[in-house]
């Protein structure tokens, strides 16, 4: 789909990770889910690292 | 062989089977030092982790100063202060001793204790009865009020419920508590139904024991002035179920979470009776009239064993009236419940939340899941005043410190390594 095609239909947001982004796009009355995601153990590399040792190799 | 996530997948079952299959009973009122196990006449123990005296909160100093009072140890605060600071006292966690209390969780030898037990594993649990909100030895209150109210539920209050479970028999609390949920109470901050469906249980048989008229109406109104007066049954029956799944190897699943106005501290089934503590949090909420937050202690109480059972604030989709007491709007009680979901292992087969669709409460908080998506415990829970004497301030919602998830973590992480597991 070219992308003039694409704004001339309604948007269908979904956001991923910083809340902000949603929140622009909704303060333009653009409907928009929210995904509440993290990074694993928000980035700290001992945790991630801890985490991984528990997981099937 | 399996591997280690197999191993902590099989671990984690065996738990939440033990769990899901407790039976928290009660089955007696005794008193601490006839029941409690190394419960002496110079103990006291006390909510959370184990504490020094020098490190203590102003409302547990509070409670234990009252406690010194009510045991006839010391003639007023200044004594009980110098005499707990002395050595003489033997401090002691109530969790360390097969018990629970709420806020201070100060228990003493002679207080009267509700006796439990879980009737499919057999371990006991046992804790002190409520006093009512406002001026109380648990808020660290030891004013005369609060000493001649403990003196009435050692002479009265216990020898008649004492009399009247005799006559009823066992009662079954995990069946009380699922009624609970189902009526709009969470078994933390909100036990309204929960008081009803109990004085609605015992009140024939109270009327039956053979204490006098005035005795018995003086306890059916003391029961009936009090909305938490289950509080210090749901607790225990969480701890009594949790007991039960404590010290199974490779298992991650949290069996304690509690706190004693300084530190919070958690246990893991697969790592013993080890504490992982950090410094308490203050609580968000609303405040009684006349106070703020400059009045607030650090989060305080063994209350929060009703989480880590799956109720209290994981069970708040049940309770949206909670949100009158402790903040926040009902989506924001069905918000906390649900988002505790992501941390837990199984849903509960017992505590089902009819406002949705009676799926059952999130049960079995995985330390692997916490640290992973950073999702922390939400806790509802009671404001104490930081100094001793004062008592409540109001209430509202708290985390644990996520370094108590993080250090089990690492600990857990290394007693695999120790046997060439990772």
């Amino acid at each position: 789909m070219k992308v003039n095609e694409l704004f001339k239909e309604e948007l269908k947001v979904i956001n991923m990770g910083l809340r902000s982004f949603a929140d622009d796009v909704k303060s333009q009355d653009v409907p928009v889910l929210h995904v509440d995601w993290r990074p694993v153990a928000g980035g700290n590399k001992k945790l991630s690292s801890l985490l991984s040792k528990l997981k099937s190799k | 062989m399996a591997n280690i996530e197999q191993l902590i997948e099989q671990a984690n079952k065996k738990a939440l089977e033990i769990i899901q299959n407790g039976q928290p009973t009660l089955v007696d009122v005794s008193t601490a030092g006839a029941a409690i196990p190394g419960m002496t006449k110079k103990s006291i123990f006390h909510a959370g982790p184990p504490c020094k005296w020098e490190n203590m909160s102003g409302p547990l100093k509070g409670g234990i100063c009252a406690a010194l009072i009510y045991e006839g140890l010391a003639k007023d605060f200044d004594e009980a202060e110098k005499l707990a600071a002395s050595g003489e006292i033997e401090f002691g966690s109530c969790h360390e001793h097969s018990s629970v209390g709420p806020m201070a969780g100060v228990t003493s030898y002679s207080m009267p204790v509700w006796v439990l037990q879980n009737k499919v594993y057999g371990n006991y649990t046992y804790c002190n009865m409520n006093e009512g909100l406002g001026k109380v030895l648990r808020f660290g209150a030891y004013g005369p009020e609060v000493i001649e109210r403990l003196q009435w539920m050692e002479k009265v209050l216990g020898p008649v419920i004492k009399e009247a479970i005799k006559l009823h028999g066992p009662y079954d609390l995990k069946t009380m508590i699922a009624q609970m949920i189902q009526m709009g109470d969470e078994g933390h901050n909100r036990n309204k139904a929960g008081t009803s469906l109990f004085i609605r249980e015992f009140a024939p048989y109270i009327v039956e024991t053979s204490f006098s008229q005035k005795d018995k109406v003086d306890v059916l109104k003391f029961m009936h002035s009090n909305d938490h007066f289950v509080l210090n049954l749901t607790m225990p029956a969480a701890k009594c179920t949790l007991d039960a799944a404590a010290n199974i190897k490779y298992s991650t699943v949290v069996y304690t979470m509690a706190r004693n106005g300084t530190e919070f501290g958690i246990r893991v089934s697969g790592l013993g009776d080890r504490w992982f503590t950090a410094p308490a949090n203050y609580i968000k909420g609303l405040y009684f009239p006349g106070f703020s937050e400059k009045d607030a202690n650090r989060d305080i109480g063994d209350s929060c064993i009703t989480e880590t059972c799956s109720y209290g604030g994981f069970a708040m989709a049940a309770a949206p009236a909670i949100v009158l007491f402790v903040g926040g709007t009902p989506k924001d009680a069905i918000n906390y419940t649900t988002s505790m979901y992501e941390i837990t292992t199984e849903e509960n087969k017992m505590y089902t939340v009819p406002a949705l669709n009676f799926r059952g409460t999130p049960t079995g908080i995985d330390i692997r899941k916490v640290v992973e998506t950073g999702i922390l415990p939400i806790i509802n829970t009671g404001m104490a005043h930081k100094d001793p004497g004062v008592g409540q301030v109001g209430a509202g919602l708290v985390n644990p410190p996520m370094k108590c998830f993080e250090d089990a973590l690492e600990a857990f992480v290394g007693e695999l390594e120790k046997e060439g597991l990772v």
